[in-house]
């Protein structure tokens, strides 16, 4: 079969990118391979980890259940373009940091897209509807119970 | 972990999409939502030499009332659904299965009619269709057709769609007054496959006695699994324990549930009557306080 290639511009973080991709890419790979946006975590490859987490449109998707071609002319945002143009930390990163609310650090990019954008929705969650949001992110080391500390401080720190 | 080569054609109307299927029969593959589709390429499982994205025909998305009916187009994704306060009213039931429907992640992306179409035995939204008594559109180049939800799901992950249809559209009927549904599951964890799930829907009159009651199961056959004659004793009595607890025993007997890595067949046979019980009770009690 000839290699089925498509042109692709979309933009990621604000920034325009256009690149040629094979059709079967995927999007996780799309971002750490051709934009060199390592950031973006891939773990498990079938939808479950939530590590490759980001925003496409404004809402948490799974870039690894994607393919690049379909993020053609859309807005995603990814890790790289959490923390604001001076270098500050999101609130929830700051809060992650307080808190505690990451060890090896493997899982905590696709939580920090998949929680930044439950705290735009939701101000005020109660720790059950954290727990609920977080339900499609795995991580091995804590447990959990840090980084929904973290995500109630930041919730309370965000609503000023 | 990475899909085998195919060709990817974006499909910009409907009947695009459909003259395509229609060239390429079982070569090609609709890519709707992508949740079970992509991830069963990456593990090869699935090598469609096309993809055609259903992604951009917006017409295939939606919700509208339609006479004593609510349609529901194939692309709509759970996440529309979830959000639309009007829609859960009128099927709590959906409503109250909706979270246990995968990952807030998935329910941004995954489509019904991708849902349906994939026909996992495992999962909630057949087992609400056939249970709300649901038909579905589906539809070729030249000819569309109805089919009823529950002649749908013919086998697990196999349905009565042709290479070139396409599920383009689903209609619930609305649930009369006087009813009360209920969905329960029973996952390993938040979000993962059901282990057993039930959809309760009960109408009662004005004794509050049964007057029509519809039970369905997921996770315990091949197909989306419809036992409500196993209900039939409830017709014209008010709802008792010692009536549930002789549902949940037919209930027993009438599903032949595979077992699983996660759970023996005994272990879903006793899940499955504990459900049935819970959930028949929980349905009655809102049928009663007109939830």
């Amino acid at each position: 079969m000839d290699i089925d290639y498509h042109d692709v511009t979309l933009s990621v973080n604000g920034v325009r990118y256009s690149r040629r991709v094979e059709s079967r890419m995927l999007l996780s790979d799309f971002l750490r391979h051709d934009l060199a946006l390592a950031g973006t975590h891939v773990g498990c490859e079938h939808g479950v980890c939530g590590a490759c987490t980001i925003l496409l449109d404004g809402q948490p998707v799974r870039s690894c259940l994607m393919l690049a071609v379909q993020a053609k002319n859309h807005e995603l945002s990814t890790i790289e373009g959490l923390a604001n143009k001076d270098g500050e930390y999101h609130p929830l990163q700051q809060a992650m940091h307080d808190h505690h609310g990451l060890q090896c650090g493997y899982c905590t990019p696709g939580i920090l897209m998949t929680m930044t954008a439950f705290l735009d929705e939701n101000t005020s969650p109660t720790e059950e509807e954290v727990r609920e949001a977080l339900s499609g992110n795995l991580c091995r080391c804590t447990g959990y119970q840090n980084i929904v500390d973290a995500v109630l401080s930041a919730a309370e720190k965000m609503r000023g | 972990m990475k899909p085998a080569p195919f060709k990817y054609i974006a499909a910009t109307s409907l009947e695009h999409a459909l003259v395509l299927k229609a060239e390429h029969g079982d070569d090609a593959k609709f890519l709707a939502g992508g949740q079970s589709l992509i991830p069963t390429m990456n593990f090869r499982l699935a090598r469609p030499a096309i993809l055609i994205d259903v992604n951009g025909i917006e017409d295939l998305a939606g919700i509208r009332a339609s006479g004593g009916t609510t349609r529901v187009g194939a692309l709509t994704r759970y996440r529309a659904l979830q959000r639309d306060a009007t829609f859960t009213q009128l099927f709590p039931v959906i409503g109250e299965a909706l979270p246990h429907i995968a990952h807030p992640q998935i329910r941004n992306r995954g489509t019904i009619g991708g849902n349906l179409s994939h026909a996992d035995p495992a999962s909630e939204l057949p087992a609400i269709a056939v249970a709300l008594g649901g038909r579905f559109r589906v539809q070729a180049a030249k000819q569309e057709r109805w089919i009823e939800a529950s002649d749908f799901f013919v086998g697990a992950l196999t349905t009565d769609l042709r290479p070139d249809e396409m599920l383009v559209e689903i209609e619930l009927p609305l649930p009369e007054p006087h009813a009360g549904s209920c969905f329960m599951e029973i996952a390993r964890r938040r979000g993962d496959f059901a282990i057993v799930g039930v959809v309760v829907m009960m109408t009662l009159g004005e004794r509050n006695e049964c007057t029509g009651v519809r039970l369905a199961f997921c996770g315990v056959g091949e197909t989306p699994v419809d036992a409500s004659s196993a209900a039939d004793g409830l017709i014209g009595h008010a709802l008792t324990e010692e009536a549930t607890r002789d549902v949940a025993t037919s209930v027993q007997t009438m599903i032949d549930p595979a077992g699983s890595i996660h759970a023996t067949a005994d272990y879903q046979r006793h899940i499955a009557g504990v459900l049935t019980e819970r959930a028949l009770q929980t349905a009655n009690q809102r049928a009663r306080d007109g939830h």
